[in-house]
């Protein structure tokens, strides 16, 4: 059913439907909305789950990481420092295979202290062996909780559902709730593989000497790597079942015919889109890839679709400090060596602790790259706030 | 010394946390865990912070337990018992016995919050300690357990600070069932755990587990050691019911704290060529202040 409803509470809403047996979070700007949503949803019996109001996010992590063990169906959600704070058991969860689903609400982090959107939380915790999808607008990040449920389900790997904080988590946007008996339809309960359980009395967590451990990794990579199948398969479910194409891979705006091709993640797409079509109507052929599973990252996709554009632009909500662009890289590995000469990659960084990114900038953007390209650029800085000696 | 038949009469064997562990001979923490999980029985959930325990008996692939093992990290047993329950809860399975478990370190430090937000939350888990009084596992160093006057690896001139309280803390969350006890007794250790188990809520058994390695004494003194710290009043046994302290041992013939710190190694260094020095005496007030405020 279509309803004017605030982002944070169509993810309860389709987070409820999805039958979590046990919730656990903490309070943190911009994910609050959410769990308030939630404990609301439970607490007057519409949800028959428990809901662990816990003291940090470190134990809410650790909450769902117990409840999954025990063979619960388990949610929470957080956003940067609750998601830094959760890290140790964010790598931990992944390497235990436990299915967990968990939202960010994409925010900054501190020093200094914003509580406004980029994603560089979510990018701290890239490496962990979590599946990571990306959400566009509202529809998508309800769309993908349910799409993220069964795909961690399918292949034990505990999945993030990113979705910018305030941007989209505080916006009022008509969003199709489904109905329950679809989402049952859908989502099949969850069956566990290993639990604890007296009756199989089995150790999880085991420690792994040298002659043990690395294989682990290379299971778990493995497990990431072809996770891809499963994650295309229950986006094109979802499409057949629901009638929209939300999560999946990759998807492109008018990148076919397009001299300059645009990559980037997440809600400022709306925004490039707008300036893509601005462009048109004055002749410019700029075109969109934008990445919606981040992790597993899908290279051969991004090296397919991009593979005869030789003006390429990367735009991103976070930086490695000392590094740069961090989806640049990401996009930069996708192409075979060969490929990449000639080929310009320009990398550019935007929107860090909630700076608006206006259609202006992106044009700013993609009009320095028609003339040459960036190796690395912070796109809307204020000069003036910078002093000379830190230029 | 009691004959061994007596020793051990009324003593739960079950062995679901016995063959193939690695810990040092003479190890009050092997001993205590294996008398608390014999005591809860088959039906129980251990989850299990790392430390010595964890390490010496669950490496992959043949861990010493018969019974489902769960250890996620050093600071968090607490907060994953109290997911398991949760779990336990929503899914209608049960019942079964949650016991959330840590060395000293785990416990009185970097898991304090975890265990503090357990305790409050009111979950139906069983705390226990197993108190060596040091991060034994990396090498002996200081954990706020570790008693004043005490050597560690982090503490070469001996330990400035008194032992945190965590009992007493624990109790003051107003959890119904706090409990000390130390590994050489047995059927108290086993008693009390069984007694914490029947209990709904959160409870918390404190264990005196001594350490031969860390603590410098020879492995077969361990349960002797034990009985040192009880009867000198360093280590109070009692039990916290409702807000309440009962049931405490009181000590038959009390003994100067001289005669516990003599045998270990971890004290050496408070005696010069015999001579006791003065932190000697600031232990022995310690022990006096102890066995006047629990009565013992
Ligand atoms: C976050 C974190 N910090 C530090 C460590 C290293 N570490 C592992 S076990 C341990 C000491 C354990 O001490 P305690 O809890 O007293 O148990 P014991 O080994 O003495 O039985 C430490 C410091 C760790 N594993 N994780
Ligand atoms: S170091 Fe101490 S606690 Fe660890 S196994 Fe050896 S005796 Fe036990
Ligand atoms: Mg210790």
């Amino acid at each position: 059913m279509l309803k004017q409803i605030e982002g944070s509470h169509a993810v309860a809403r389709v987070v409820s439907e999805c039958r979590p047996n046990v919730i656990s979070a903490y309070p943190i700007t911009p994910q609050t909305h959410i769990v308030e949503e939630l404990a609301t949803i439970v607490g007057n019996g519409e949800l028959e789950a428990e809901f662990v109001n816990v003291e940090s996010e470190f134990s809410a992590a650790s909450v769902v990481l117990g409840a999954s063990a025990a063979g619960a169906r388990a949610y929470t959600a957080t956003t940067s420092q609750g998601l830094l704070l959760m890290s140790e058991v964010i790598y931990c969860i992944a390497g235990m295979r436990l299915p967990i689903v968990l939202t960010c609400a994409n925010r900054a982090i501190s020093a200094p202290l914003s509580i406004w959107n980029d994603q560089q939380d979510s990018m701290a915790v890239r490496d962990a062996g979590w599946i990571q999808l990306h959400a566009e607008d509202n529809q998508e990040a309800a769309d993908l909780h349910i799409q993220a449920f069964k795909i961690a389900e399918k292949t034990f790997l505990p999945t993030m559902v990113c979705m910018d904080g305030f941007i989209l988590t505080h916006a009022f946007e008509p969003v199709d709730i489904p109905e329950q008996k679809e989402v049952d339809d859908f989502l099949p309960p969850f069956k566990p593989k290993h639990i604890v359980d007296p009756r199989w009395p089995r150790g999880i967590g085991l420690f792994a000497d040298p002659r043990f451990y690395m294989e682990t990794r290379y299971i778990l990579h493995r497990a990431l790597e072809k996770s891809e199948e499963t994650i295309k398969e229950v986006s094109s479910e979802f499409a057949k079942v629901f009638g929209r194409d939300s999560g999946g891979f990759i998807k492109t705006y008018k990148l076919k015919e397009a001299d300059v091709a645009i990559v980037s993640m997440g809600s400022v797409v709306g925004t490039i889109k707008d300036m893509i079509d601005q462009l048109e109507e004055e002749g410019k052929k700029v075109g969109l890839l934008q990445i919606c599973c981040y992790r597993p990252f899908p290279r051969h996709e991004v090296h397919k679709a991009l593979e005869d554009k030789m003006n390429i632009v990367v735009l991103e909500k976070c930086i490695s400090l000392g590094r740069g662009g961090i989806l640049a890289s990401d996009v930069r590995w996708s192409f075979p060596r060969a490929e990449k000469k000639d080929r310009n990659i320009s990398s550019f960084v935007a929107g860090l602790g909630g700076r608006n990114i206006s259609v202006d900038d992106l044009r700013y953007m993609v009009e320095k790259v028609e003339k040459e390209p960036a190796e690395f650029e912070f796109l809307g800085l204020k000069k003036e706030l910078i002093a000379e000696r830190d230029m | 010394m009691m004959e061994q038949s007596k020793y051990l009469e009324g003593v739960e064997k079950k062995d679901l946390f016995a063959h193939g562990h690695r810990a040092c001979g003479g190890c009050g923490q092997a001993l205590a865990a294996r008398l608390v999980h014999d005591a809860a029985g088959e039906n129980t959930i251990a989850c299990v912070a790392t430390g010595c325990l964890e390490v010496f008996s669950s490496p992959y692939p043949d861990p010493a337990w018969r019974i489902p093992f769960l250890h996620s990290l050093f600071e968090n047993p607490a907060a994953v018992a109290s997911g398991v329950e949760a779990a336990y809860k929503a899914l209608g399975k049960g019942p079964v016995n949650i016991i959330a478990q840590g060395g000293d370190g785990s416990t009185a430090d970097i898991g304090f919050q975890c265990i503090s937000g357990m305790f409050e939350r009111g979950h139906n888990v069983l705390y226990v300690c197993y108190d060596n009084e040091a991060y034994m596992n990396t090498g002996v160093q200081r954990s706020s357990f570790t008693p004043y006057g005490a050597r560690t690896t982090t503490t070469p001139t001996g330990n400035k600070t008194r032992k945190k309280n965590l009992p007493m803390i624990a109790a003051d969350h107003g959890i119904p069932y706090v409990a000390t006890a130390t590994v050489d007794d047995f059927r108290d250790v086993q008693k009390k755990v069984k007694k914490a188990l029947a209990i709904e809520g959160p409870k918390y058994i404190h264990i005196l587990a001594p350490c031969p390695l860390g603590w410098g004494h020879p492995g077969e003194l361990t349960v002797e050691v034990c009985r040192l710290a009880k009867d000198t009043g360093l280590f109070p046994v009692f039990e916290i019911v409702n807000g309440k302290v009962t049931n405490v041992r009181r000590i038959p013939v009390k003994l100067p704290v001289e005669e516990y710190l003599k045998v270990q190694g971890r004290f050496k260094h408070l005696f010069k060529k015999g001579v006791p020095t003065e932190e000697v005496a600031v232990i022995q007030e310690i022990a006096n202040q102890n066995i006047e405020r629990f009565n013992l």
